[in-house]
């Protein structure tokens, strides 16, 4: 999927996190709700136009709580930012419910390189501050505050 | 936070600021997924984490006289890097040297007359000459620190249940400080820790060739000493007096930094007289100060004072009052000559975003738990 600071897929908080950066993402599926956090993530990181989708990335996590799932899957996003040096601009998961929930993430983009690249935040970490992943009336919603 | 000297003017440096921003902006780099100078192999990246500065004064990035300059002398020695996972080091191995990114910046500053507060602690600390420049920088651990962080958060989320700890935020998750968890954390944040010192030391090494190159004299000769290094987030075991008791505590360090007075015995003999060195950031527009610590900071806020200046506005909503194009030609016109990697990351720093830095010095100037020594004013700036 493309992505394009939709409100309905992200929104960023103003006035949650003074010196942090705080979102909410939402999903109909919990698919679509990974999708929309790490979407998120990727246009804090960096204008995601200016990235190419050349190289590949995927992986896969697990994890009985969903909630741990995620946070695992947007911090994974931040190792592999520092240890390949990749920013992204697709995303697409799959989850799969159960005792252990997983994951299998197949991301695109491509190597960090700020000649071609308009790079922003430097994320530092995902924190556990007001972390939530919530289900909804129609879908899901999570809150995500990140270190800057 | 580390402040250096140079025995350099304004009236010298003005002509050269740009070149030596634009050399530091190059050789110093910042900003997403940036990669230092120091190609570490995983063994050296093992000494970085258990010895801090002192690894980088003996591999040729600093000098001696650096260490007695750092807090705990640049290492702090209950490190281990068995405590840190593969991750963490993966993450931070080729950080060493990097500015990151947020609030992070490297700045050449003006030791103006007019903001003098103590004339003779200044002296000592290295700064007497009207107009003197000098060199702050301001960056941690980078990655590598968080992910130490991560790590052991999700372990002390697992343990909680057994030590029977319940906590309001997620974020706080813990274990009591002599558990297995507690210890092994204690170990692996003292090699974080220790990167952030070695980072901040590499650096040094990088402005001092800067300057040495732009003005075509070595550093020892345009006097680059340091003032100070001092963490500004890291828990450590301290003695303080409770109720009228010495006792050994934990004390925990973030958003605020050491501020310990004249004669601790932690403190090296160079400042034994004057009391350590503390470092206040301010935002990139209004300046920042060197002060000193106290005997009541060490009474009242178990030898502690305030960081910086702190935001009043969140990062978003600074992004619509200006942007960054538009600051950066601004603060050029104000004489402030500032490059950064990202124009909306330079938008979310401007200065109207923090505090004014005059009432937070004031604030801990009047509690006595530091005493202001000098201010100094922006002329160049790095940030990621």
């Amino acid at each position: 999927m493309n992505i394009n600071n939709d409100r309905t897929k992200y929104r960023f908080l103003e006035d949650v996190a003074i010196a942090d950066i705080a979102f909410e993402a939402y999903g109909k599926t919990l698919n679509e709700l990974f999708e929309n956090a790490a979407s998120a993530i990727f246009e804090l990181s960096a204008d995601v136009e200016t990235i190419d989708a050349v190289k590949k990335v995927e992986f896969e996590l697990e994890n009985v709580k969903l909630d741990n799932l995620l946070y695992d899957f947007l911090s994974e996003i931040l190792f592999l930012k520092d240890s390949k040096y990749m920013v992204f601009k697709n995303v697409h998961v799959a989850i799969s419910e159960g005792k252990k929930n997983c994951l299998k993430a197949v991301l695109e983009g491509d190597r960090i390189n700020p000649e071609v690249q308009h790079l922003e935040n430097d994320i530092k970490a995902i924190t556990m501050h007001m972390f939530e992943l919530k289900k909804e009336k129609n879908g899901y919603k999570a809150t995500v505050v990140v270190d800057i | 936070m580390r402040l250096v000297t140079t025995n350099l003017t304004y009236k010298e440096v003005q002509p050269k600021l740009k070149e030596l921003v634009d050399t530091m902006f190059k050789t110093v780099p910042s900003g997403v997924g940036s990669r230092g100078f120091v190609d570490a192999s995983k063994s050296q990246f093992r000494e970085i984490m258990a010895y801090g500065s002192k690894w980088c004064a003996e591999n040729g990035y600093g000098w001696k006289e650096d260490l007695e300059r750092t807090e705990g002398y640049g290492r702090i020695d209950w490190a281990e890097p068995e405590k840190v996972s593969s991750r963490a080091m993966e993450r931070g191995i080729k950080q060493l040297g990097t500015l990151g990114s947020g609030n992070h910046y490297l700045e050449i500053q003006v030791a103006r007359a007019e903001n003098i507060f103590d004339a003779e602690i200044a002296k000592k600390f290295g700064i007497h000459t009207p107009e003197q420049v000098v060199v702050m920088v301001h960056c941690g651990s980078r990655g590598f620190g968080h992910q130490i962080g991560t790590d052991y958060l999700r372990i002390f989320e697992g343990v909680m249940k057994k030590y029977n700890i319940e906590v309001y935020d997620r974020e706080l998750a813990c274990a009591p400080f002599q558990s297995n968890e507690g210890q092994d954390y204690y170990k692996a944040m003292a090699c974080a820790a220790n990167m952030a010192f070695a980072n901040r030391q590499v650096i040094l090494h990088r402005i001092r060739e800067g300057f040495s190159k732009v003005f075509k004299t070595d550093a020892e000769k345009l006097e680059m000493h340091m003032v100070y290094d001092v963490a500004h987030n890291i828990a450590k075991l301290e003695e303080h007096v409770v109720d009228g008791h010495k006792k050994k505590l934990v004390v925990h360090r973030k958003g605020s930094t050491r501020a310990f007075p004249p004669g601790h015995p932690e403190l090296a003999p160079l400042f034994k007289n004057t009391g350590q060195p503390v470092i206040i950031g301010g935002s990139m527009e209004t300046g920042s100060f060197l002060l000193v610590g106290t005997q009541k900071a060490m009474d009242e806020t178990f030898g502690s004072t305030a960081h910086g200046s702190g935001r009043t506005m969140s990062r978003a909503a600074a992004k619509h009052q200006v942007r960054g194009e538009q600051l950066q030609k601004d603060m050029e016109k104000r004489g402030i000559y500032v490059k950064a990697t990202s124009m909306p990351g330079l938008a979310e720093e401007a200065g109207f975003a923090y505090k004014n830095i005059n009432d937070v010095i004031d604030a801990v100037s009047q509690a006595g738990i530091s005493k202001p020594v000098i201010g100094l004013k922006p002329v160049g700036n790095i940030k990621g």
